[in-house]
Parts: structure tokens; C-alpha cells; sequence
């Protein structure tokens, strides 16, 4: 694809973006594309470490879940505002993830995801029995008045429509950057050939735990806008292993290290679960499972490299010379 | 310079009750193209992983320009100025040739476009220029081999470990081989060359050294190891028995 080509399909999808909510004014289709968006997000945030570094994580949601908590606790025990609550979340995320990953980084391949898993399930645990933190019923968050300081929109989804966009392209930016540095080349150097990466002066520990900081704080930041969004927070929503697989699915459904990869594949996964919600029938326990499960088994057998790579497969030959992290794998 | 820029001591490695190493001892000088032979199992890739910071030495010592480096993690060694190949290459199949290259020109220069630059150069380098922007997987395997020298020269070593970059490759290959490891030891790089191909590797060599079952056996000339009848029962066979000896 020239460059050209490439300019203006974003531009057109942006346009979209923004027009959408302007044009289209039913409230279960808004709310499907804020949700869109805002799963789009996570996974570009998901794919810096489960992408560029290869590292897959199943643990997502608990970087998630740190940033919807503590933006609620600061606003709902100390009066803070949510934004400075998004950012403290994401640094706390960014702080939490280095002590987990250190650790977890020990373990590689399967072993690694599985100790994520591990994370999640724990503070799952943890949060269900402490107190303070709402336990396993949550916190509601009180509704003060709307307006954009206090981060609550009572009449309208417009607002949370626009934030979304606005951090889903922060997610982008941070993550186009990233691709294009230093740190980016030795995340793809690590995730290929380890041993190689350290004989050329990588540390593995290093730079693999700049790449989860990085990717727990943007979910992290996630996490607060889904609080303020729902105005609720409770464990079973927020730190559960299903919406780390959503996370982690959504960035291999669209092709894992590429740019748009996971923002495709959350079009196409909201897609199919609105679709599955009409035809079956409201939030039937399991049925997203079911979904999930079934698609990570076909793009394993049948498109590895996503809805990217099946691009990118259709294409006349263009010039062989990919651009950093827009190549599928 | 005072002193070898590498000096390895007594160096032992053993896994459990296998000794893959026993009190190997030898320098390396600045410059100097040092040979390292000896039959399969004799032990000279576990020396190159010692080396080169993946092993950790049951005992012994190993300086690098007067340094105690033995133990150390590889990505520190490196920092100090050794680089290393792999017996089976490692590129980085989902980058460019440039890229892979990049990634080791990035260790000396950390801003990206310098770093490009001299990724560049390294590749004029080794000729692998014409091919910077294709995927590093559809090189051919000597070309993959090419790739990982250029790889390691990219961070600037002073101390080079070759392991078997000439295996496998077709005779005009091995000269082309040779060219460009004398080109590297021209540039004032020292190089180690674990070599199987007695032809790539005798006439470039200053030095030769000959493992057998963990031990040196031999350290000295190509010319005099030739004819050191130690080495030729050991490894070189009668093909290599110098005329008259």
C-alpha cells in the first residue's frame, strides 16, 4: 500500500469516527462503538508488550481494573478529579506491573501467559474480600453533577464517544512511537531471537519490563474511563480472565505487532458479539466465552497473522520494505 | 596496548558430572585471528558461550582487556566489546536485513537515524548492501550467516567469536568467507573462528588452538600444529600430515 493510500484510509476512518455519533443517534449503536473503541484501545495498549515483545498476556485486566479502582477511590474518598484519578491509575498500573513482571518475566512462552493469568485471579481474589475497596459488590460511584471536570456525562454518550477516540489515539501515538524507537527494535529483537538480543547488548529484563509499564499504564487509563462510563466497578467486570482474553484476542484477531491490527480486530469482534447478543439473547453467561474460544481456534488454524496479515496477504506485491511494526507475522 | 585484550584462565565448565571444559588457558591478542579446531564434542562452543557471557564458568577466569568478565550476563560483555555468532543462525526473521543490522548498530548509537546510518555502512561492509531492505528470512543460508557478522560488527566489537560461519557453504562461498573475515582483522578486530573447514580457516589464522574432550591440546602456528602429531591423531586425519613429517 503506498503511502498515500495509507493517509487517506486514515484520515477516512477518522473522519468516521468522529462523524459517527453526530450521524448515527441511537443510543445501543453508540454505545456499541464507544464500547468498540474503548476495547480497540486496551488491545493497542495490550499489543506493546503481547506484540512487539512477544510477550502474551492473559492479565490484562488487572492493569485495567488498577486504573478503574484507584481513579474511583481518589474521586469517591478524597474529591479528586477522574483525570488526575487516569493518570495516578496508570502510573500505579505502570508501578504494579513492574513488580509482577519481574517475576513473571522469568518464565517464557506458554508459562508466562499462564503465570498472568495467575495475576489476575489473585487480585480478583483480593479485591472480593477487601472492604474497603467495595468487595465483591463494587463501588457505585456517586453521580455529581455532568460536566467535563468531573469526568460524568449524565446526558449524553457523545462526550465518552470523543474521550474514547482521544485516548485510543494517545494509545496509537504512544505505541507509533514506541515502534519507531530504540526501545520498539529491541522489543521485536527480544520477542524473535532472545540469545541474539542479548549478545548485541540487550537486557531482556530491561527492556521487557519498560514494555509492560508501558502497556499497564494506557489500560490502566482504560479502566478509568469504563468506570466513569458505568459509574459501577466490581471485580467481575473489571478483573476477570475473560475480558484479558477479550484484550489479548482482539489485538491477535487483527494481527499482533501492527499499528491498526487490534483496532480492526475489535470492529470485528464488537461485530460479531452485538450480533450474537441479538441472536441469543441478552448477556447469556458464557455465550462471549463461547465466541472467544471459537475464534482464537480458527485464527490459529487458518490466519495467524490476523485480519492484518489477510490484508496484507490480498494486496498486489507492494515494496517489500515494511514499515516498522506494520508488518504482519 | 599492554597486556592481551583476552586472556582466559584455567577455564572449567562441567554440567553435572560431564566436564565440557577442563582448565582451557590461551590469549588473544589485538588483531590477531585465532583458530579454534577440534572434533565434535571437544567442547568449543561451550567455550564460546563462556565466552560470551551464556555460561557462567564452573571455575576459572576470563579477561577481556584486562577485565574479569567470567560470569557476567551476556548483554554486559557485549557493552565491552565482544560479539559473537551463532552454530545455528539467529536473525531476527521478522525484520528487514537492515533492521536486524540496526539492532546492533543501536548498542554504540542510540539515536535511531545515526544508528541506520551505520547499520548501512556495516552492510557495504560485508556486501549484504543490495539486500538491506528485503525480509532477513528469504536470505540464503550463507547469506543468513553474512548477515549475522555484519549483525555483530554493527556493535563495534574489538573481539569477534566466529562459530562455524563457513559450515555448509559451497567453496566459492568459503572464499568469500575468508575475504571478509581478513577485511575484519583488518580493521583492527580480533576474531576467534571455531571452524570445521581446514581450508577457510589455516590460511587465515595467525594462531591455532585444538580442543579435544574439554582440553587444549595444542596452541601454536598453523604450521607447527600441522605437524603436531598430537593433533593429527586427534582430529586433522593423514590428509593434513605436512609432507616429510
Amino acid at each position: 500500500m503506498s503511502r498515500y493510500a495509507r493517509a487517506w484510509i486514515l484520515l477516512a476512518a477518522l473522519a468516521a469516527a468522529a462523524l459517527f455519533p453526530l450521524v448515527v443517534t441511537r443510543p445501543t449503536w453508540q454505545n456499541a462503538v464507544i464500547l468498540m473503541l474503548m476495547t480497540a484501545q486496551l488491545g493497542v495498549a495490550w499489543n506493546i508488550l503481547g506484540g512487539y515483545a512477544g510477550q502474551v498476556s492473559l492479565g490484562h485486566a488487572a492493569f485495567f481494573g488498577v486504573g478503574a479502582y484507584v481513579s474511583s477511590l481518589l474521586s469517591m474518598k478524597l474529591g479528586i478529579s477522574p483525570w488526575f484519578g487516569m493518570l495516578a491509575g496508570g502510573l500505579t498500573a505502570s508501578a504494579f506491573s513492574a513488580v509482577v513482571g519481574w517475576p513473571c518475566f522469568r518464565l517464557k512462552g506458554h508459562y508466562f501467559a499462564m503465570a498472568t493469568i495467575a495475576v489476575v485471579e489473585i487480585v480478583q481474589a483480593t479485591v472480593n474480600g477487601w472492604e474497603a475497596l467495595g468487595g465483591a459488590v463494587g463501588l457505585y460511584l456517586p453521580l455529581t453533577e455532568t460536566g467535563f471536570a468531573g469526568f460524568v456525562f449524565n446526558r449524553s454518550k457523545l462526550p465518552y464517544h470523543y474521550i474514547a477516540l482521544g485516548l485510543l489515539l494517545l494509545t496509537l501515538t504512544v505505541n507509533w512511537l514506541v515502534a519507531r524507537s530504540r526501545t520498539g527494535y529491541y522489543l521485536r529483537a527480544i520477542k524473535d531471537e532472545p540469545d541474539a538480543a542479548r549478545s548485541l547488548g540487550i537486557s531482556l529484563t530491561r527492556y521487557k519490563l519498560q514494555a509492560i509499564a508501558l502497556s499497564s499504564g494506557l489500560a490502566a487509563m482504560g479502566g478509568t474511563l469504563y468506570a466513569q462510563k458505568e459509574l459501577f466497578v466490581d471485580p467481575g467486570s473489571t478483573l476477570s480472565t475473560s475480558l484479558s482474553i477479550k484484550i489479548a484476542l482482539v489485538a491477535i484477531l487483527g494481527g499482533v505487532g501492527t499499528l491498526f491490527g487490534p483496532v480492526l480486530g475489535a470492529a470485528a469482534l464488537t461485530a460479531i458479539e452485538e450480533t450474537s447478543r441479538i441472536l441469543f439473547g441478552g448477556t447469556g453467561r458464557g455465550t462471549d466465552l463461547v465466541v472467544y474460544g471459537l475464534l482464537i481456534v480458527l485464527i490459529a488454524v487458518y490466519q495467524p497473522a490476523g485480519i492484518m496479515g489477510w490484508i496484507a496477504g490480498r494486496l498486489p506485491s507492494s515494496s517489500p520494505r515494511a514499515e516498522p511494526g506494520e508488518e504482519g507475522r | 596496548m599492554s597486556g592481551p585484550l583476552l586472556a582466559v584462565e584455567k577455564l572449567t565448565k562441567r554440567f553435572g558430572g560431564l566436564t565440557a571444559n577442563e582448565d582451557v588457558s590461551f590469549t588473544v591478542r589485538e588483531g590477531e585471528i585465532v583458530g579454534l579446531i577440534g572434533p565434535n564434542g571437544a567442547g568449543k562452543t561451550t567455550v564460546f558461550n563462556s565466552l560470551a557471557g551464556f555460561f557462567a564458568p564452573s571455575a576459572g577466569s576470563i579477561r577481556l582487556r584486562g577485565e574479569e568478565i567470567a560470569g557476567r550476563p551476556p548483554e554486559a560483555i557485549a557493552g565491552r566489546g565482544l560479539a559473537r555468532t551463532f552454530q545455528i543462525v539467529r536473525i531476527f526473521k521478522g525484520m528487514t536485513v537492515l533492521e536486524n543490522v540496526l539492532v546492533g548498530a543501536l548498542l554504540r548509537h542510540r539515536a535511531v537515524p545515526d544508528a541506520l546510518s551505520r547499520a548501512r555502512e556495516a552492510l557495504r561492509f560485508t556486501g549484504l548492501d543490495g539486500r538491506a531492505d528485503e525480509p532477513a528470512g528469504r536470505l540464503t543460508v550463507a547469506e543468513q550467516k553474512r548477515l549475522e557478522v555484519t549483525r555483530a560488527l554493527a556493535t563495534e566489537p574489538r573481539l569477534l567469536l566466529l562459530d562455524e560461519v563457513m559450515a555448509g557453504l559451497t567453496a566459492a562461498e568459503v572464499q568469500e568467507a575468508v575475504e571478509m573475515v581478513r577485511r575484519i582483522q583488518a580493521r583492527g578486530i580480533a576474531c576467534v573462528v571455531v571452524e570445521h573447514v581446514m581450508e577457510g580457516i589455516m590460511p587465515i589464522a595467525d594462531r591455532m588452538l585444538v580442543l579435544e574432550r574439554g582440553r587444549l591440546i595444542a596452541d601454536g602456528p598453523p604450521r607447527a600444529i600441522a605437524h603436531d602429531p598430537a593433533v593429527i591423531a586427534a582430529y586433522l586425519g593423514e590428509e593434513y600430515r605436512a609432507p616429510g613429517a
